[in-house]
């Protein structure tokens, strides 16, 4: 909202209250100041009777799969989320199913949601989905959590980092053009407005979690104006964090070091692409893009889903897919809502049930099967003990 | 509370909560036309507001406590129980009977609050509201409010209601099989806005022998209910909203309402909004009440229309109607009557109160008992044998009850 739009609604509302008019025309004016801000309307949460309503967008490949497993898990341990599932079909032309699921997702404020297909072989206009989604709900922040677990065996340990990546301009913008015949140009965006958003949310971030270093990852000796900005803006919002240690660092040595030595790095803040690519080197690093869940913050809606965004088409339907990414990303959700005990309670269970070596899926080394590992979560949640009324 | 920012005449407070910090901006005078673009403008110069923060509830109970209780996976539920006055007693006796046989996990915590009985006080108040924090489930009677004026306009029944914020009261109109009425497969939701409206009790007498009534419509209550009704439909595949008004008359208030209800209609495109005017709707109630699918209203109107449509199917002893707000959720009869006439006599009709028993299971994620006891009860009325009075039979409380509880046993096995 522009600064300058609310001084103009301001000041239509101060004449009617100063002049004290009291006639009908006075109080209609302020109903019709607020037609011009109908479209940013956010409606009050969907919680009803201690309930949630969250949309479900299942996706493509091993998504449908693994939600499944997580709805079956929030039944049994009586999760009060009820979830609204709204398909997309990736083969689809027409943007009405996207749309209906952002529409959905504005209804509902929070998602959870497998990945979309794009399929590189459809004509240009037929934008990525999951973008489409991005862009639409303006989820700016990608929050990536990369800890070594317990029980899975990685040739680096006590690895602990943050990623935060901004998640809708940069080379994500879908402008490119072919002025000249074989010449293509492919514009990366960088704004002013943006990079100053996600810096503030790194610093944010790393402040409520005790963090003590954020570390900007960019190419600005090459694209010295897009990522200088990037850079920039980073140092602007770092000075107003005087506890927090700012450093910035270029992306080839950036890769280097990850998978050299990660355990310098806390916490990452970067542009689109390079996000990207460093997120899905911390996922290998940490046991691989079975493990790692993200989530999609803007202002006013989140949408919970794995890190690393794979569709695992090769892996669908044969249940040998690695639940914990999924299940952990609905964990997230419920931290999201408040349901704070539930998230800790179904984490706890999660993790356990990791360092049981025999229930490995196939990702990690082991034989076992989703549905076992899914079954096993449950009984350790069981085995957490009926929690009755008494202990209240 | 902190002050934030005191000018233009609106005071922004900030109020801080317990866990990791997460601030709420709250503007303490609801200017009507202020919208988003007067807190956009009042947040911009300090930068606190966080990302992704919005009050998951709307009720004024927001503090540490609203965590929910940790997941039960096979233990005993507690359920608040306010019997109310009237045949409220005998209907939960009735189900607690079921419910004992059909060994529902179920424990009643009772709370007697009674106004006509001398049994109402603000202590007895309060005991229930800590009793519904902790147990966010009730089922209840309908607590008489006496008709003179003894001082106090709000009844306890509306003051519970308010300070649960039990905002949205759903009665589902559904014809029951086996009993035939004038209208027959009905299948009608009627969502009423409970907190303001008429309800606000807002009265006084500046000039003496004229009284000023106040009726009151909020922007934010209406698209509350609204939202409601049109996630309600989405829940359950309705197909279409009809939002019920006399906004020709009521041009500002019923006129809100009607534009609340139409912004929040845009974010569900596949579900139809209609609106109709009272009086046509009772009208067209009565005439051809299959046209409705979810109807949604302010609180009187909501009142007569309950009433109405319960009438259509069978009467007060016959309707389920549950209440809720963003925490809390209250199962009682869709039509509240207290019904003293039949005090002592066993000839009140308990499917009203044994159906909403059976919501209130499903509610609690009871899924096999709720339809034990719902199919009980359908199955019973369906069979014809066994009647109440209001639905034309001879039979008492006590025998409608005993025949409930026999085809509880001889559920089929599946």
């Amino acid at each position: 909202m522009s600064a300058a739009r609310s001084v103009l609604s301001l000041s239509k509302i101060l004449q009617p209250w100063t002049g004290l008019k009291g006639s009908t025309v006075s109080v209609m004016r302020p109903v019709m100041c607020t037609r011009r801000e109908k479209s940013s309307y956010t409606p009050p949460p969907a919680k009803y009777g201690g309930r949630h309503t969250v949309t479900l967008i299942p996706g493509d490949g091993i998504g449908p799969e693994l939600l499944n497993h997580a709805q079956e898990l929030f039944r049994f341990c009586c999760v009060p989320v009820d979830f609204e599932v709204v398909n997309v079909d990736s083969s689809l032309t027409s943007e009405d199913e996207i749309n209906n699921a952002v529409t959905a997702i504005r209804r509902n404020g929070v998602a959870l949601k497998g990945n979309i297909e794009t399929n590189h072989n459809l004509p240009p206009s037929h934008k990525s989905r999951n973008n489409l989604l991005r862009t639409s709900l303006d989820l700016y922040a990608n929050v990536m959590h990369c800890q070594t677990l317990p029980g899975v065996q990685t040739r680096h340990k006590d690895i602990d980092i943050i990623i935060i990546r901004e998640n809708t301009e940069g080379e994500y913008s879908s402008l490119e053009h072919e002025n000249v015949p074989g010449v293509v140009e492919s514009l990366k965006i960088i704004t002013r407005v943006n990079s100053l958003r996600i810096a503030e949310y790194a610093f944010r971030q790393a402040r409520e979690k005790g963090r003590r270093r954020v570390t900007a990852v960019h190419k600005a000796n090459i694209m010295k104006l897009g990522d200088g900005l990037f850079l920039q803006c980073c140092k602007e919002v770092a000075a107003g964090y005087p506890d927090i240690t700012f450093d910035n660092m270029i992306v080839d040595n950036t890769t280097m070091q990850l998978v050299s030595k990660p355990q310098q790095f806390d916490v990452m803040v970067m542009p689109n692409l390079y996000g990207n690519v460093v997120s899905n080197v911390c996922a290998g690093l940490v046991g691989g893009p079975g493990l790692v869940p993200g989530a999609n913050y803007g202002k006013d809606y989140a949408v919970f889903e794995t890190a690393t965004r794979n569709t695992g088409k090769s892996i669908a339907n044969k249940n040998i897919a690695n639940p914990t990414a999924t299940l952990l990303a609905s964990c997230l959700m419920l931290d999201h809502l408040g349901l704070h005990d539930y998230a800790s309670m179904i984490r706890k269970a999660i993790l356990r049930t990791l360092s049981e070596t025999r229930l490995h899926t196939a990702d990690l080394g082991g034989q076992g099967t989703t549905s076992e590992v899914v079954q096993s979560i449950m009984k350790e949640v069981q085995k957490g003990g009926p929690l009755t009324s008494e202990k209240i | 509370m902190r002050t934030l920012i005191k000018g233009y005449g609106i005071r922004f407070d900030i109020m801080v909560f317990g866990k990791a910090g997460k601030f709420h901006v709250v503007p303490t005078l609801l200017n009507i036309g202020a919208g988003l673009g007067l807190m956009g403008l009042g947040l911009s110069g300090v930068r606190l507001q966080p990302l992704c923060v919005r009050s998951l509830s709307l009720t004024a109970s927001q503090n540490a406590t609203l965590e929910s209780p940790p997941a039960r996976a096979d233990s005993t539920f507690k359920v608040t129980m306010v019997p109310g006055d009237g045949v409220g007693p005998e209907l939960m006796t009735a189900v607690k009977e079921v419910f004992k046989s059909g060994d529902v996990p179920v424990e009643f915590e009772e709370f007697h609050l009674s106004e006509v009985q001398n049994m109402a006080s603000e202590e007895k108040l309060n005991e229930v509201l800590t009793s519904m924090k902790n147990n966010r489930v009730a089922i209840k009677g309908k607590i008489h409010t006496p008709m003179e004026y003894k001082g106090e306009l709000a009844s306890y029944e509306m003051r519970l209601r308010r300070k649960l914020d039990l905002f949205a009261n759903v009665v589902h109109v559904n014809s029951l099989p086996g009993y035939s009425t004038r209208h027959n497969n009905l299948d009608l939701v009627i969502i009423r806005e409970q907190t303001e409206g008429e309800y606000s009790s807002l009265e006084h007498e500046s000039v003496s022998g004229v009284v000023e009534c106040l009726k009151i419509i909020t922007r934010e209550k209406s698209r509350r209910i609204a939202k409601f009704a049109f996630d309600y439909a989405t829940k359950k595949g309705r197909s279409k909203v009809t939002a019920v008004h006399k906004a020709n008359i009521m041009k500002l208030g019923d006129g809100l309402f009607l534009q609340s209800c139409a912004e929040v209609a845009e974010l569900y495109p596949k579900i139809k909004y209609e609106n109709i005017i009272i009086d046509n709707c009772c009208m067209q109630l009565v005439q051809n009440p299959y046209q409705f699918d979810v109807l949604v209203m302010p609180n009187l109107y909501g009142n007569i229309i309950d009433n109405l449509a319960a009438g259509l199917v069978g009467g007060a002893g016959v309707v389920p109607g549950e209440s809720y707000s963003a925490e809390y959720a209250v199962f009682e009869t869709g039509a509240r009557h207290p019904f003293a006439q039949a005090v002592g006599r066993n000839i009140a009709n308990p499917t009203a109160m044994l159906l909403s028993a059976a919501n209130m299971l499903r509610h609690l994620n009871l899924e096999y008992h709720s339809n034990m006891v719902s199919e009980a009860v359908k199955r019973v009325i369906k069979q014809g044998k066994v009647r109440t009075r209001d639905l034309g039979g001879y039979s008492t409380t006590g025998d409608f009850v005993r025949a409930v509880v026999a085809n509880l046993r001889h559920r089929p096995l599946h």
